[in-house]
């Protein structure tokens, strides 16, 4: 039997707020464990929570560029459960009445456009962190009440390349809307995913399975690889499938089963009655999605009409919101007439060289002026394109001027004729065969006699020069 | 007459004319308390008095003069325990904000805590890890709860006045049993920051003392907007003061015909009749009264209460504060923290309210709970339309015997009957002495006004305190 994969994803967004969402402590990474904290956030007898405005205007940010409905009404709500990482033993967070619903998000995966609901966008307070040592387990309170937003996906990815795509996109849009550092690493995001599996054409969801643990967009790829292989496995093997939660151990490159306790959790949610009912200002939203800046989409388009780009590099310069941010700015600062040549550089040697040091465009610490400097070189032909792009990994490795670069390596095309005149008449004199091989009406021993005096030349001679000259000598002679 | 025996305005006085200072004031009680506190109890920690002293504060409104606080009530550096095992020696690092505004005023804060049921959950204060407490008028019986501590204080001038808080008639239902003015203000109108939580939605903390012009001096001074706490009102404070003194004359006070009913003690019934007899006599209009739920108020709130206090107690846990069982595991640490650092009640409670919040139970109880609480709320509304104030007693019977109803839970909860509506619907309260029982116990009337509307409770208690003798007599000891 076929079967086809059924995938909803589960972010979770820690928001770079400037201080926690109820309470004043300052948000820092990196602080010693346990400095960043306060009677609030640590829970302690007699406290309140009182929410961060500054976080619900990040969530509503985000919930709007997803194109979520916003809530007229609010809450918070308490979810009830024991962990020490969470010195209230209940976690704020939302239930019936979330902050925004049924948004989506557009992709492309594998070529095919696709748009990807959102069930929900909330707002909740992170846990703390337990470190487990061979004799004890720790916890830091540091992230404890840091804010966090929960984006909830439809079941609509049917693969785990389309999970990756629907991630790699959310989080650009959160880079644009600059609400979350997106560190995976970090834990800044962090994904679950629901996967089950169905017989291709059934209408009902399988048995589905949550995993956890990963910590890459390619581990939540990997994860749900490995899961479909299984859960195909177990289908066709005809055993029973069990709702469960597993863990990815990306060593091991396989899933593994945590304590099967879903179905007996039972959070006891209920309003919390510290943080009364609220009215989303529907004027304050309107002012946010007045001021949200522009979006990958919104981008995209632009660039193609401004810049005259092709969607295809439209979408690989806006991939990240820095990049766009770079190329636009080298783009804009180009002084030629022909802004294709900047965006010709930008999608291709550039690309390039971040591509082989996979690092973004911005990340090559490139400097504007210096490359617009580099262009110049090559247009009034001072250097060959070849030449260009050496300069340019030197400029990247050392930091150091195109000028200099290309004074130090002596690099000034040669587009002086008499001085090429010279070259040109050794290379004819040495290679006799080529000379009336070419008589003899063998064209291609042009390119082969120019190929020679551009090695003469070390490279310096302008080729186009070169090429009239030969062609001039042996047709004239 | 001995400086304890005075009320604060009458020190207050003398505090400022010379004749008496703070250290007097102290010396006074502690001599007080030297001879009474092993009979009454109404401290949490009491030892010897011999070595007490007071942090006076420099001047302010309240000169140095000291006031007991309820032991669920955070005040810096001083044992803030909630009468229960599991908070065993917990000093909170921070003053609750009524603690904050008594220090800023002037006033010093007692360094003992006042005796309470644990967490509250009592109206007897016999469920306090530290013993009961004994009732001034009759020492075999209970001075009600759960502030029953703070009432035997200034009851017996243990304590010039002290705070309380109610979430079902925990000020006002002592008050009434030892003969003294408590009263519980809007919900909303007092911070709640650093009360150490019983239900959240309920809890206020309010002034016990020995005169109305003393509750109206106290409750200004705690009253006000708090940023901590997200279910404090921005409403101006009046200065409560102003209000005494002036007639009731045309006051419209309306009788509900739901608390008069079998049940209540037939002494009681005619000291109140005759309360408002004398309430008619200096002018007031009365008629009859209906709030029809007031049969639901009793279960309403012991789902609503019991479903909060779950989720407000799951911090006590041994992690980070209080009492820690020693184990080997996290889980049976838990277990045995929290099986033998909570008391019977607290643990009897727990386990309601987690039942009602489970899940498949919700909607029968907790959610239907909160839909009768606003027909509760619109009863009120309803009356308040057409009169300025409900009067009705505080309880159905006067203090009882200690350990007569500490078997039955169910007979406990009935002593709150008439107080718990006033939390549910969130409106303010007071109960002031207004006769004696042929035994001697003295009865409380209690009045309730509109939201907000502390000023009228004042004028009307004030009127007939003035007009009657109730309030200057003091229990034999």
């Amino acid at each position: 039997m076929k079967y086809q994969t059924v995938i909803g994803l589960e972010v979770h967004l820690q928001l770079n707020t400037k201080t926690k969402a109820f309470c004043g402590c300052p948000i820092e990474f990196g602080q010693v464990p346990n400095s960043g904290v306060c009677p609030v956030c640590l829970g302690f007898p007699g406290t309140l929570p009182v929410y961060n405005k500054e976080a619900l205007n990040s969530a509503l940010k985000v919930a709007l560029a997803f194109s979520c409905q916003i809530q007229e009404h609010t809450k918070f709500d308490r979810k009830n459960y024991f962990y020490p990482d969470l010195p209230k033993n209940y976690q704020i967070s939302q239930f019936d009445l979330p902050l925004s619903r049924n948004g989506y998000l557009d992709i492309i995966s594998e070529g095919k456009a696709k748009r990807i609901g959102i069930t929900r966008v909330h707002l909740e307070e992170d846990a703390g962190k337990l470190i487990h040592e061979s004799s004890a387990s720790l916890v830091d309170f540091n992230r404890t009440g840091v804010p966090l937003l929960e984006i909830v996906s439809e079941p609509d990815l049917f693969s785990p390349q389309e999970a990756f795509d629907y991630l790699t996109n959310l989080k650009n849009i959160i880079e644009y809307l600059d609400v979350s550092d997106c560190d995976m690493e970090k834990g800044s995001l962090r994904c679950d995913a629901n996967i089950s599996l169905r017989p291709e054409g059934a209408k009902e969801l399988g048995v589905k399975t949550e995993l956890k643990n990963m910590n890459s967009f390619k581990g939540v790829k990997d994860a749900l690889t490995y899961e479909v292989i299984r859960q195909t496995e177990m289908l066709e093997s005809g055993r029973a499938m069990a709702q469960e939660t597993r863990l990815w151990d990306a060593d091991k490159g396989i899933t593994v089963s945590m304590r099967n306790k879903e179905g007996a959790k039972d959070y006891r949610y209920f309003p919390d009655p510290d943080l009364t009912v609220f009215i989303i200002d529907q004027d304050m939203v309107s002012g946010i999605k007045a001021k949200l800046p522009e979006l990958p989409q919104e981008k995209i388009r632009r660039f193609m009409q401004e810049y005259g780009l092709s969607e295809y590099d439209a979408k690989i310069l806006t991939s990240s919101k820095k990049d766009a941010q770079f190329a636009e700015e080298c783009i804009r600062k180009y002084p030629g007439t022909d802004k294709k040549t900047m965006v010709n550089w930008l999608i291709g040697p550039l690309l390039s060289e971040s591509n082989s040091r996979k690092l973004n465009l911005y990340e090559l610490n490139l400097n504007k002026d210096e490359l617009i400097s580099l262009i110049g070189f090559v247009e009034n032909q001072s250097i060959s394109h070849l030449s260009a792009k050496l300069v340019l990994t030197q400029m990247i490795d050392s930091q150091k001027p195109a000028g200099l670069i290309i004074k130090e390596n002596n690099m000034l095309q040669i587009s002086d004729t008499a001085e090429l005149e010279q070259i040109v008449s050794a290379v004819i004199q040495e290679n006799e065969k080529s000379v009336s091989s070419f008589k003899s009406g063998k064209t291609g021993a042009l390119m082969f006699l120019v190929g020679q005096v551009m090695k003469k030349s070390a490279g310096k001679a302008n080729p186009k020069l070169v090429g009239d000259l030969v062609k001039r000598r042996l047709t004239d002679a | 007459m001995e400086l304890s025996q005075l009320t604060a305005h009458e020190l207050l006085d003398k505090l400022k004319n010379g004749q008496a200072a703070p250290k007097g004031i102290l010396d006074s009680l502690c001599a007080r308390m030297q001879g009474l506190e092993p009979k009454v109890k109404a401290y949490a920690r009491f030892k010897s008095a011999d070595k007490l002293s007071l942090n006076a504060q420099a001047g302010g409104l309240l000169a140095g003069l000291p006031i007991t606080i309820k032991d669920n009530i955070c005040t810096e550096g001083l044992n803030t325990e909630c009468c229960s095992k599991i908070l065993e020696n917990f000093r909170p690092p921070y003053d609750a904000t009524v603690i904050s505004k008594l220090k800023s005023a002037g006033c010093s804060i007692f360094p003992l805590k006042a005796n309470m049921d644990e967490f509250a959950f009592g109206s007897s204060t016999e469920n306090s890890y530290f013993g009961p407490t004994h009732n001034p008028w009759n020492l075999e019986c209970v001075p009600g709860g759960s502030s029953g501590g703070s009432a035997a204080a200034v009851a017996s001038d243990e304590a010039i006045w002290a705070l309380g808080s109610d979430t079902g008639g925990s000020i006002r239902q002592p008050a009434s049993f030892c003969g003294v003015v408590g009263l519980k203000p809007t919900y909303g109108r007092v911070s709640r920051f650093g009360l150490i939580a019983f239900a959240s939605s309920l809890d206020q903390i309010g002034p016990i003392t020995k005169d109305v012009e003393d509750a109206a001096i106290l409750t200004r001074v705690i009253s006000g907007y708090d940023p901590n706490d997200s279910t404090s009102v921005n409403q101006d404070v009046p200065d409560y003061v102003e209000s005494l003194g002036k007639d009731i004359k045309g006051l419209k006070i309306g009788i509900p015909k739901e608390y008069f009913i079998e049940g209540m003690d037939a002494q009681v019934k005619s000291v109140i009749e005759e309360a408002i007899n004398k309430l008619k006599s200096l002018g007031a209009v009365s008629g009859q009264v209906s709030l029809p739920h007031t049969q639901y108020a009793v279960p309403v709130y012991y789902i609503i209460a019991t479903a909060e206090a779950s989720s407000n107690l799951a911090r006590f846990d041994g992690v980070q504060y209080g009492y820690r069982a020693k184990s080997d595991s996290l889980i049976e640490m838990y277990k045995k923290t929290r099986a033998e650092g909570f008391g019977e009640e607290a643990k009897r409670r727990i386990i309601l309210g987690t039942f009602a919040l489970s899940h498949g139970y919700y909607d029968a109880y907790y959610l239907r709970a909160l839909k009768v609480r606003t027909l509760i709320k619109n009863d009120f509304d309803a009356v308040f339309k057409d009169f300025d104030f409900i009067v009705a007693p505080t309880s159905p019977t006067p203090a009882f015997k200690i350990g007569e109803r500490a078997q039955d839970p169910l007979k406990m909860y009935l002593s709150d009957i008439y107080t718990i509506s006033v939390n549910l619907a969130g409106i303010p309260a007071i109960s002031i002495p207004c006769g004696f029982t042929k035994d001697g116990l003295p009865v409380g009337l209690q009045v309730m006004a509109r939201p907000f509307n502390e000023e009228m409770l004042f004028r009307l208690a004030h009127a007939f305190e003035q007009n009657t003798e109730w309030h200057k007599i003091k229990p034999r000891l």
